[in-house]
Order: structure tokens, then sequence, then C-alpha cells
């Protein structure tokens, strides 16, 4: 059993290490691609973006909705209905927003990486641009990485500021809640600080959601099972990494 | 040529370094590249052209892209002499009208006479294929082995067909070696291996179902599985 242990241990260590070394030379080409293939990872950009985009509008409503009823329900036994806007401002905007954005992140565009980039290594297609003299890492796992890593402050936003909307729409449209004292208070009390954690959260995320989904789609095994499960491993991966993540980053700011 | 599993496949991904040696050295143009470092290889694979089994297509480009796509990487050519050479490139396998097409709307034939056209946009000095006949239908596998002959004659270059289909094999090579367990078995002109001795390469050659390579995979004896059990 302990041989067991030890074989799980070091198999995750070293897939640990071999994603830090990935996500190294991630970065060291990232100027390179950015000056010579702009427009892939604009392309890129535009496809995390757009792919994840009406998940996480929708999402964002409901999510916000439901933080209104749940703040306003508890607030209003201690008549303090008018500082919902904070609660859920706060909520959003610091916690919820980037994490389930990342997790929604992971689900949509991140698994699709993994089986494109999976289905283009079962085809031999990143070992015909090796062929060509085409680094596939450039090409191919670069520009996707970016396009991640770009697109996810901007998702969270979006995300955090419909979210506001929803629970606008439910405390101020549904319980009466004065409109004026939902922003005010939201407005009195969040600050700058409330907002760099936010961003920085999802800049954070970003980089961790899109390593693995490229990560996991560059190793996969070039089989259709082998995609298949390195496309459930991007979804756990990222999903257990964001959450450690975001308790390390409240952590921090707190 | 040889039999599967005994190393064809290995020994290209040698030639074109997307494996290296544990020992020994891999001589290209007299060059040993066995050490060569990552730069150097690229530098290198642009004289190359590989045919890839299933061709390889990049999918996410049309067919006109992807025979553009050397160009685009490599060089800085204009938008005209681009498209000039891709639908010569195309012309010459017979695909210009299919230009448009996307890779998967390509019949297994058509795109391997796309990544054909791919392979030698380049010009490249030496031209690999592996497997070039699998899973294709007689007309398309007559097609492919014309067009093997011809770019070898045609553009002067070396060809380096892998494959296991002694009838085609015979068709387009000058000269071909069987390689068994790692090792050459055999070499010389295909007319002359048909007569050879050795009974791995005659077995081979004529396709037996028994010989040096047995039918049976390895086994435990026969009657002590089948009956094994009740004895004990």
């Amino acid at each position: 059993m302990f041989r067991d242990i030890w074989i799980t241990l070091t198999g995750f260590l070293h897939s640990f290490g071999g994603m830090w070394l990935f996500f190294l030379r991630l970065v060291q080409y990232t100027p390179q691609v950015i000056y010579k293939r702009f427009s892939l990872v604009v392309y890129q950009v535009y496809n995390a973006g757009a792919l994840s985009l009406v998940v996480i509008m929708i999402s964002g409503l409901f999510v916000g909705a439901v933080l209104g009823l749940l703040a306003h329900s508890s607030l209003e036994r201690f008549n303090a209905e008018d500082t919902t806007g904070i609660f859920a401002g706060l909520g959003l905007v610091k916690g919820i927003g980037p994490v389930l954005t990342a997790l929604l992140f992971a689900g949509r565009a991140g698994t699709a990486l993994t089986s494109e980039i999976g289905l283009m290594k079962a085809t031999d297609q990143l070992s015909a641009m090796e062929m060509m003299a085409v680094d596939p890492l450039r090409y191919v796992a670069v520009p996707r990485f970016l396009g991640g890593v770009v697109a996810m402050p901007f998702l969270a936003a979006i995300f955090s500021a419909i979210g506001l909307l929803g629970a606008h729409i439910v405390v101020v449209e549904q319980y009466g809640v004065d409109v004026g004292s939902y922003w005010q208070q939201m407005q009195n009390i969040m600050d700058m600080e409330d907002v760099y954690e936010g961003i920085t959260k999802s800049i954070v995320f970003g980089v961790v959601a899109s390593l693995v989904a490229v990560w996991e789609g560059y190793n996969s095994m070039p089989t259709a099972e082998g995609v298949g499960r390195a496309t459930t491993r991007t979804v756990v991966v990222t999903s257990i990494a964001v959450l450690f993540f975001n308790y390390m980053i409240t952590a921090i700011y707190i | 040529m040889g039999p599967s599993g005994t190393g064809k496949t290995t020994l290209l991904n040698l030639i074109t370094r997307q494996l290296s040696p544990d020992r020994g050295t891999i001589l290209v143009d007299g060059d040993d590249i066995s050490g060569y470092s990552i730069e150097r290889l690229y530098e290198m694979r642009r004289r190359f052209g590989v045919l890839f089994q299933n061709g390889a297509l990049l999918t996410d480009l049309s067919v006109f892209e992807n025979v553009a796509f050397p160009l685009r990487e490599h060089t800085r050519l204009g938008e005209a002499l681009i498209r000039h050479v891709v639908l010569m490139k195309l012309h010459a396998v017979g695909l210009r009208g299919a230009a448009e097409l996307m890779p998967s709307q390509l019949s297994g034939g058509m795109a391997r006479r796309v990544a054909l056209a791919r392979a030698i946009v380049m010009d490249p000095s030496i031209l690999i294929y592996d497997e070039p006949f699998v899973g294709l239908d007689p007309i398309s596998m007559g097609v492919i082995a014309r067009l093997v002959r011809e770019f070898n004659d045609a553009l002067g270059i070396t060809s380096i067909v892998v494959s296991h289909d002694v009838h085609e094999i015979g068709e387009v090579a000058d000269y071909s070696y069987v390689i068994a367990d790692g090792r050459v078995a055999a070499a010389g002109k295909p007319q002359e291996l048909r007569t050879e001795s050795s009974d791995l390469v005659r077995q081979f050659m004529l396709g037996l179902a028994d010989g040096p390579v047995a039918f049976h995979y390895d086994a435990p004896d026969y009657a002590e599985q089948l009956f094994g059990a009740k004895r004990d």
C-alpha cells in the first residue's frame, strides 16, 4: 500500500513539474508569438471569449439574483435591507465572480481547447507541423494559452457586472429596496482594493485554467480514450486548482 | 519494407529525428544529425518533405491554406506568388479544383494527395512516405504510386517509401531493404528480392502465413491451457 501511495505521489510530482516547465516555455515564447503571430492570438482571444460569453452571462444573471435573494432575506431580519448592495457587490467582485467564471471557462472553453489539441495530436497534425519545421508549441499552444489568459479577466468582469444587475432586479424591482441606497451603499463600502483582488484572482485563474487545458491536450494519449480522459482531467484539475488559489489569494488580501 | 512491428516507423522517425538515438549516428547528406539542436534540426527539416499515413492535414485550414502553410511560415513570398505555387502543386496532384474544400470533405486518397502537394511545396530534396498505400482503394493506390514515381524523377529528389505492400513497392522502388527484428534482412532491387533465399524474406515477399514469423503468437501449450484447469 505504501508503494502505491509512493507511486501516486511521485507521479503527481512528475506531472506537476512537467506542467511547470511547460508553463515556463509558454512564457518564454510569449513575446515572440505576440510579435510574429499576433493575429493567431487575437483569434484565440475571440475563440475562448466568445465560446464562454453566453454561458457566463446567463450564469452571472442567476447567481447575482440568488445572491440578492439570500442577502435580502438575511439582512431583512436586522432591518438592514439597504445594505444588500454591499453584500452582492463584495460577494460577486471578490469571490464568486472570478471563481465561477473560471469554473465555467474550464467547462466550456477549457475542454474545447484540450480536445482540440488532443485530436490534433491524435491525427499527427502536431508531428506534421514539426516536420514542416513549425514549432507546434509556438503555433498551437502559446496562442491558445494567451487567448485564455486575456479573455478571463474580461469574462470575470462581465460575470460580476451582470451579477450585480441580477441582484438589482431581485432586490430593487422585486423587494422594493430603494435603488439609490442599493448602489450608494455599495459604492461607500467597496474600494479599489476589492476590485484589485477580483482582478488579481481572474488573472491567476486565467493562467491556471488555460495552462491546464493546453497542457492536458498537449500531453494527452493520442487515442479516442486518451483525449476523453484528458478533457475530464482538465475540468477536475482546473476546478481544484482554482478553488485552492482562491483560498490563497483571499487569505493574502485579508 | 518489412513485417509489422519490425521498426520501420522507428527508423523513419530516427531519420527525421522525431526520435533521438540512444547510440550511433544518423547521417543525412553526410551530416550527423543525431546531436543537432532544435533550431538546426528545423533548419534541416525544411529540406524534408514528409507524407504521413493519414495525410495529417491541418483540419482548421482549407486545402489551399494547408498547401500554402509551409510557404507562409518559411518564406516572404507575396500573395500572388503563393497562389501560383500552391495552384501548381495542387495541379500536379490533380486537385486544383478542390482548393477551397476543407480536409473533412476529402476522401482518404484525396487527403493523401493534398498532403503530398504540401510535402513538395517547399521543393524538398528528400521526400519521405510513411505507408502511403495503406487503406486506399486500388484506383487511389495507383494514383499515389504514379505520383511517387513521377515526383522522384521529375523533381530529381530522393524518395524514401516505407511500406509493407510488396506489390506496389515493386512498381515504384529502385532499391529496397527488407527490415526484420531491427536489422536489414535483405537488400536489392525488388525483382532480386523475390528470389532471395532467406526464409524470412521469402515468407514476407510471398505473403506466406507460416514461416519464421509464426502464425501463432507466443502462448502456453494448447492442450495444457485447455485441459490444465481440470488436472489441478
